[in-house]
């Protein structure tokens, strides 16, 4: 290593002359979005597979996205936590070991919408990662002893997401939006979980994890079309088709009182608005994303310089649009000290009603617009961000070059597009909130704002 | 060797170094695969530098430096990082504070602009320190006080391991010392560790180093030259007697403990230190892994286990003393003592027979997944890279990692866990006061 060089100053200024003010540097041209190369093929059995070439380190990224909706809650989260338990020629520390001979590992999730397998290796064991993901696709035997170690391993780590409030104002949020349909509860409760046996995870297995409506995404230093062959090889024997089973649509959102739920003794408030939001493919989302970072979506937003670098209620507020399946929805949340959840509520309703009633400033749009346009750049820069994208993209039936179709919108709209988007979106009468804090402490001042409902 | 093992892949970063006349030390490492930069500067003060009765100082000044500086309103910063399609952040480590932005490659100018102007000089006024004592405060209400196992066991261990004030004290602070706070100790904090001489300008992605390099000079050439103060002397001797302590979290559904024992210092023994980061991931990574196998799966006394280097998991960017920690979170009624018997146990058998043949090589391959994988992220270079340059003078040993990880042996690793004995251990277990 060479030892560091000083190199001369090329302009001779000084800080004690005049201090004249600096002015911010302009930015440089904008670099246009460039799609990486990739490739696409279904296979016999009904198995999408996109492979795109990014060769930044040698590494491959794998999202497996399955379609699960409709799954019983309690046997679909215990078969994402048992799937790797072993198949019929490798245990589950076997399926670990030689997977880490490859610098590789899985790890499988659920959602209301779809079982996930996921994980990265080095590009030189794709091959080797694939064949191993077969054998779990189409031998996973959820051994017994197995099932009941990660039972007891589930239940605990529930009963650990049951202390955080976080997760219980999540919860309570969910039942209130979603009220009889299958997004409203998305952890089951432990005694449903202890109920899981293993034939009913076979049974499950064979119904639902299938190739049909599937999509594979491999992500990194690849040849695409030869990615694409190492899969179709790998993959082509996994079997099975059933009916897949659609999601109702998710119902609108009803706004009532707010739900304040209680939580004797919790030093902070977890605050929860949400509101109507669109799919990605609707002529208003651009429109209403833009609304959103506006009034909550990022740092430079009304809401996050109002009430934490002007009020200090509160430390991380965020609000975004999450995208599901069946639909999406607007929330926006915020944890605030106790004795000021009141006017945190205030000043919550207080950014959405001007958002939904004025028209934003042309300036505050076009820093929301760079925003979005260079955070698409930044998502596509590494191999994980972009495995990310192109799968959640594809398990809503979506390609990557929507993202082109979507940075065109951003560039587009107009401020009164935003406005529209803002009053249509963003009103705080559609507002459906729920506040988890101690009842006792915060429910008289909410009461004085809004009419409020309580839980325990 | 007879096992069959992945060639351990490299990368090839190219690594460019200078200093400017005032001190400031610049690490260029240019990228072009994809039009995003990094842009972070690291100052060499953390948590273990602040003064006592000003707990969690260095944290709380971390905010002071986003509330405005020489040409630039408060908010103009984040205004200024967004509005160019960027996100920005800061962190405060036990033995530095960083300051970064990823950014589309058409803001590099702006970004140098940005961080140039507050190196000159934040703006330090009451009213922002009083804003962001409040923030600071909800900041320690979400990650410690409001939830179960908060600050477990980053916040609560080190007392228990350490004596002196620097290495054991709360980082975060108490809420007497961050509302005692004044303008006058952060203006005192800047001119003191904010200087010049004691921060390195790390770029990192889609950038012509020469370009570059005339616009680092542009923006930092002026910057007035202060040296680096003298870094105390941290060190403290190991534990020769066994250390635990107990605390009942009221919010904790469950048992937890965490261990930690003191490694080698990571700088003057780095290839002494080296074992401990490969042990703690063959005790740890997966369900292949020895504790996992033993607790988890065969005695089925822990429902999680996990190992790792450093008190906030950064194995390569902190200084001695430090240690490799094992945590675990037990079932309801868990026993710790056994769990902790347990581990000895593993930890003897480990030392005495050594590994299983492919277990290292398996180990090794895993870990230079995730060293590549952090790399991939253009922030995470620079990041990186600007901490290897302050603590080692050695930005380039980022392409180094995942063959020195590959290259560390059996016999070392055994070695490695021979030390790790229960004289020199401290424990801090959580009682859990929520358990229903």
């Amino acid at each position: 290593m060479r030892a560091p060089q000083s190199r001369t100053k090329k302009e001779n200024v000084t800080a004690t002359v005049d201090p004249a003010p600096r002015t911010l540097p302009p930015l440089g041209p904008n670099r246009k979005l460039k799609l990486p190369k990739q490739a696409e093929r279904t296979l016999a059995n009904g198995l999408t597979v996109i492979a795109v070439r990014r060769p930044a380190v040698p590494l491959v990224e794998l999202r497996l996205w399955v379609p699960f909706g409709r799954t019983q809650l309690a046997r679909g989260a215990m078969l994402a936590q048992t799937v790797l338990s072993g198949t019929e020629t490798h245990t589950a520390t076997q399926i670990a070991a030689e997977l880490q001979k490859v610098g590789g590992g899985l790890a499988a999730g659920v959602d209301p919408d779809r079982l996930m397998l996921s994980g990265a290796s080095l590009v030189s064991g794709l091959g080797r990662m694939l064949e191993l993901l077969a054998d779990v696709l189409t031998g996973a035997t959820y051994p017994g002893d197995w099932v009941e170690i990660e039972r007891d391993r589930l239940v605990d780590r529930i009963q650990v997401a049951q202390s955080q409030p976080a997760h219980l104002a999540r919860t309570a949020l969910l039942k209130r939006i979603y009220g009889r349909h299958p997004y409203a509860v998305q952890t089951p409760e432990p005694d449903q979980v202890r109920a899981v046996r293993p034939p009913v995870l076979r049974r499950l297995h064979g119904e639902r994890v299938h190739p049909a409506g599937a999509v594979l995404v491999l992500v990194g230093d690849v040849h695409p079309d030869r990615a694409l062959d190492a899969a179709e090889e790998a993959l082509s024997g996994w079997k099975g088709d059933g009916q897949p089973a659609e999601l109702p649509s998710a119902p609108p959102l009803e706004p009532g009182p707010l739900l304040l739920v209680d939580r004797p003794g919790s030093v902070q408030s977890s605050l929860r608005v949400a509101l109507p939001a669109v799919p990605r493919t609707h002529p208003d989302h651009a429109a209403l994303q833009l609304a959103n970072l506006i009034f909550g979506g990022y740092f430079s937003s009304r809401w996050v310089e109002n009430i934490r670098e002007d009020k200090g209620y509160t430390y991380g507020p965020h609000s975004v649009v999450e995208h599901s399946v069946a639909g999406s929805v607007l929330v926006a949340g915020a944890e605030v000290a106790t004795e000021v959840t009141a006017p945190a509520l205030l000043e919550t309703m207080y950014e959405l009603g001007r958002l939904a009633s004025l028209p934003p400033k042309e300036e505050e749009l076009e820093q929301a617009r760079q925003y979005a346009l260079g955070t698409l750049q930044l998502g596509m820069s590494t191999q994980a961000g972009l495995a990310a994208l192109v799968s959640a993209y594809a398990g809503n039936g979506l390609r990557l070059d929507f993202l082109a179709e979507h940075a065109a919108r951003l560039a587009k709209a107009t401020v009164e597009d935003v406005a529209e988007a803002g009053a249509r979106y963003l009103a705080p009468a559609n507002a459906v909130t729920v506040v988890l804090g101690d009842a006792e402490r915060i429910a008289p001042s909410l009461a004085t704002l809004t009419p409020v409902e309580t839980s325990s | 060797m007879a096992a069959r093992r992945s060639r351990i892949p490299a990368t090839k970063y190219p690594v460019e170094r200078f200093n400017l006349d005032n001190g400031l030390r610049v690490v260029l490492t240019p990228d072009r695969s994809a039009p995003v930069i990094g842009v972070a500067v690291v100052y060499d003060v953390g948590i273990r530098s602040e003064p006592e009765g000003r707990t969690g100082f260095a944290h709380l000044f971390e905010h002071l430096m986003f509330q405005g500086s020489e040409n630039l309103e408060k908010l103009a910063h984040f205004r200024h990082v967004q509005g160019a399609g960027g996100t920005f952040n800061g962190s405060t480590h036990l033995d530095y504070t960083d300051y970064f932005e990823t950014l589309p490659s058409n803001a590099l100018e702006r970004a140098l602009f940005l961080e140039a102007d507050r190196m000159r000089g934040p703006r330090l006024t009451e009213e922002n320190l009083r804003n962001q004592v409040d923030v600071v405060k909800e900041e320690i209400r979400v990650n410690v006080l409001n939830r179960p196992y908060g600050g477990f066991p980053w916040l609560t261990l080190p007392p228990v391991m350490f004596d002196t004030f620097p290495n054991a004290h709360d980082g975060y602070g108490s809420f007497d010392d961050l509302e005692s706070a004044t303008v006058a100790d952060a203006a005192d904090f800047f001119r003191r560790y904010y200087a010049s001489g004691n921060a390195v300008l790390a770029v990192s992605g889609d950038i012509d180093v020469a370009e570059a390099t005339t616009l680092i000079e542009r923006h930092f050439g002026d910057v007035p030259a202060r040296p680096a103060p003298q870094r105390p002397d941290f060190t403290e001797p190991d534990l020769t007697a066994e250390r635990r302590t107990s605390y009942t979290d009221k919010l904790a559904p469950l048992p937890a403990v965490a261990s930690a024992w003191r490694v080698p210092d990571p700088h003057t023994d780095f290839l002494g230190y080296l074992p401990y980061v490969v042990l703690a991931e063959v005790l740890t990574d997966g369900d292949a892994s020895r504790l996992v196998e033993r607790l988890v799966q065969r005695d089925r006394t822990v429902t999680s286990v996990g190992g790792y280097l450093g008190f906030m998991g950064d194995p390569f960017d902190v200084r001695d003393p430090t240690a490799l920690l094992l945590q675990a979170h037990l079932p309801p009624g868990g026993d710790v003592e056994k769990v902790l018997r347990t581990v000895d146990e593993e930890l003897d058998r480990l030392a005495t027979d050594g590994l299983a043949e492919g277990e290292l090589a398996r180990t090794q391959a895993r870990m230079a997944t995730h060293l590549l994988r952090d790399t991939d992220a253009v922030l995470g270079r620079a990041l990186r890279m600007a901490v290897l340059e302050q603590q080692r003078a050695e930005p380039g040993l980022l392409n180094e990692l995942p063959r020195l990880v590959g290259e560390v042996t059996d016999e070392q690793v055994r070695a490695a866990a021979a030390m790790l004995r229960p004289q020199r251990r401290a424990t801090i277990e959580v009682i859990a006061g929520g358990a229903r």
